[in-house]
């Protein structure tokens, strides 16, 4: 089966002007995706991990054109959404959907929550007769939880979490391929970001999505992704099937990233090893040489500044030359 | 006698739609080098108990009951007693370091400040005692860096100053309201641990507030669960997470998905939170909770049970599956 999108070496860098700054100045550029690659099949879902400002949004904005990337973004083994200009781009934004993080200022204030959840449909389908389309919004109202008499209330009427389903709402009404999920419930409660999983599992299930799932914690992600992607200063550390990366990470960044993810059980939590891992993320600006990890990365030797790990092929991918499970030596109990 | 000790706290807030109930019939006391945490999601009331410790309420802010410490009573003192209190015995870290820090000023002045204010230090000692307090919470290059303004530090190293702020006049209480929510998981580990050497060091007592059930399970001694304004269970770390006995201590932890666990399953809560504007009769979680009854329409009592612990339940879960 030939996947649904196929990303080749993606690449996103943002021009930086500076104080003093001439019109013939050589521009500098802050290389935010760096020569990222992955496909993804129909019904499956790509989590991404990593710190803030490892790329991880960016690399989803690239994809659908709302920041200048280079590269193959390949829809179907037919099409680079790359290559195509912003109206013939359109009718591709209807297949792939997005939600984002916060999830009241992702929704207009003035807009009543049957005129947000319709507007994509007026958008994408305007063929489609007023009254047909709200039937789809009320059906897609109690598809994701949402109670028919909310749908004359303005946003603000609403918790985090039912803002959230609208959201969600919004993005399926036009039945995209793919949902690319920024964050989705990291701005709210736990026993609520519980019910979103939950809720996007099962849409996922039932409407056969593709999804790009972006978070920062690493226990929602293994929760909900078949494939997990770790990201580091815009490249990819090791990306893998989401039982191998979290049972036989090989990456010493995976490995500190797992290591430093509280267990909300005493007992394990104050006996679990740690990777130490020293400092804070570089600058991405301009990134050390060779390896990108390799300041923090407590297995760094000499032969690291020197290449570019590359991830390779395959299905378990680590861009390390001295990949491998951490020894006993090299771990630090945490209290 | 305990180091802090608050009975029957209330903190209500006069709203344009009446009173809002932020915290309920409160008690609760710490020893000195004691760690208490405090869980609970937003609105759940954490927050406003800590800033009642503080003196820190909004204006229409509300208080009712005794905060004593070190016997002496501080809820409602005047701003000339807290200050003193604020400035050498409890101090507060937040949650973002960005906006607790004036921009305006190099990290040296705001640092040298408290000690030339509070200690009556000289300026040179000051400064040299800012310094050895930035290498005590890890910071390289202390020395340097102290000329610095706030935003030339990243993220981790602001909440690394804040600490040393915080730790200059050797407090007896350390109040951390969700001290690295805004960190990446590998910052909140370093500044985690930090804190707990710290702790150690200082002998300080600390109240650490946060919604990360696994942040708690890794510093606490004892955890108190809040759930709408009012405290749902209470009790020593181990017990409470090994066999949470209030639905809602249960449900919080069922729905929080383990790193470590084979596929991280995470439980709903069905139902949202409750609006603290219009609160539900009787217990805050009755609408939520899958063991409510007619009785749940009167609040229980935080009746004690076990060594140590407490709970406000009309139907624990060891008896309901007893």
């Amino acid at each position: 089966m030939s996947p649904l999108l196929s990303v080749r070496d993606l690449h996103v860098r943002f021009p930086i002007t500076r104080a003093g700054d001439m019109p013939w100045t050589k521009p500098r550029f802050l290389h935010a995706v760096n020569g990222v690659s992955f496909d993804l099949e129909p019904g499956k879902t790509l989590g991404v991990v990593g710190e803030s400002g490892c790329g991880k949004s960016t690399l989803a904005r690239g994809l659908i054109q709302m920041v200048p990337a280079t590269g193959q973004v390949m829809w179907r083994g037919e099409t680079d959404l790359l290559s195509l200009s912003p109206r013939r781009m359109k009718p591709y934004r209807s297949e792939i959907q997005m939600v984002f993080q916060d999830p009241l200022a992702s929704l207009n204030p003035r807009m009543t929550l049957g005129q947000i959840i319709a507007e994509p449909l007026r958008t994408h389908r305007p063929d489609i007769a007023a009254k047909e389309r709200r039937n789809r919004v009320a059906q897609m109202m109690e598809r994701v939880g949402l109670l028919p008499q909310m749908i004359n209330r303005y946003p603000h009427e609403f918790s985090g979490g039912q803002c959230q389903r609208i959201g969600i709402a919004r993005a399926l009404i036009v039945e995209p391929k793919l949902l690319i999920c920024d964050e989705p419930v990291s701005a709210l409660d736990v026993s609520i970001q519980a019910q979103v999983i939950e809720l996007l599992k099962e849409l996922q299930r039932d409407l056969r999505l593709a999804m790009i799932f972006i978070a920062h914690d690493l226990s929602v992600v293994k929760n909900i992704s078949d494939e997990v992607m770790v990201l580091y200063l815009g490249r990819i550390m090791e990306k893998a099937p989401k039982a191998q990366l979290y049972d036989n990470p090989q990456h010493p960044y995976t490995q500190a990233l797992l290591s430093a993810v509280p267990i909300p059980d005493p007992v394990a939590e104050r006996a679990k090893k740690i990777v130490p891992m020293t400092g804070d993320m570089p600058s991405t600006m301009n990134p050390p040489s060779g390896c990108v990890f390799r300041g923090r990365c407590p297995r760094a030797q000499a032969d690291c500044a020197a290449v570019v790990p590359e991830p390779g092929n395959g299905p378990h991918q680590v861009a390390c030359i001295h990949p491998g499970p951490m020894q006993e030596r090299e771990l630090t109990t945490a209290r | 006698m305990s180091l802090l000790q608050i009975d029957n706290l209330s903190v209500t807030f006069d709203g344009e739609d009446g009173p809002v109930h932020a915290v309920n019939d409160l008690s609760l006391s710490i020893d000195k080098g004691e760690t208490l945490g405090i869980v609970g999601e937003s609105g759940s009331g954490k927050s406003q108990t800590a800033f009642s410790i503080m003196g820190l309420l909004a204006p229409n802010g509300r208080t009712d009951g005794s905060i004593r410490f070190g016997g002496q009573e501080i809820l409602g003192a005047k701003p000339k007693v807290l200050n003193k209190l604020r400035a050498e015995r409890i101090a507060m870290i937040f949650q973002d370091p960005m906006t607790s820090l004036n921009p305006y000023m190099r990290i040296a002045d705001q640092m040298t400040e408290v000690l030339t204010l509070h200690k009556g230090m000289s300026k040179r000692d000051a400064l040299a005692e800012s310094v050895r307090m930035l290498d005590a919470v890890k910071i390289p290059a202390a020395k340097e860096r102290i000329r610095l303004f706030p935003h030339e530090f990243s993220g981790g190293m602001r909440q690394r100053v804040m600490i040393a702020m915080s730790l200059l006049c050797k407090p007896d209480l350390l109040i951390a309201d969700e001290p690295t929510t805004a960190l990446d998981v590998t910052v909140q580990a370093q500044i985690m641990d930090l804190l707990g050497d710290l702790q150690k060091d200082f002998n300080m007592a600390t109240i650490l507030i946060t919604h990360d059930l696994g942040v708690v399970a890794g510093f606490c001694e004892r955890v108190l669960v809040m759930y709408g304004g009012r405290v749902m269970e209470q009790g020593p770390t181990e017990p409470l997470f090994a066999e949470p006995t209030h639905p809602y201590t249960r449900g919080l932890l069922a729905a929080v998905p383990r790193v470590d666990d084979e596929d991280a399953t995470m439980k709903a809560i069905p139902g949202n939170p409750p609006n603290m504007a219009a609160p539900p009769e009787g217990c805050p979680f009755r609408p939520r909770c899958a063991y409510a009854g007619e009785d749940c329409r009167v609040m229980p009592p935080l009746a004690p049970f076990d060594a140590d612990r407490a709970r406000a339940c009309h139907r624990p879960i060891s008896e309901v599956t007893a």
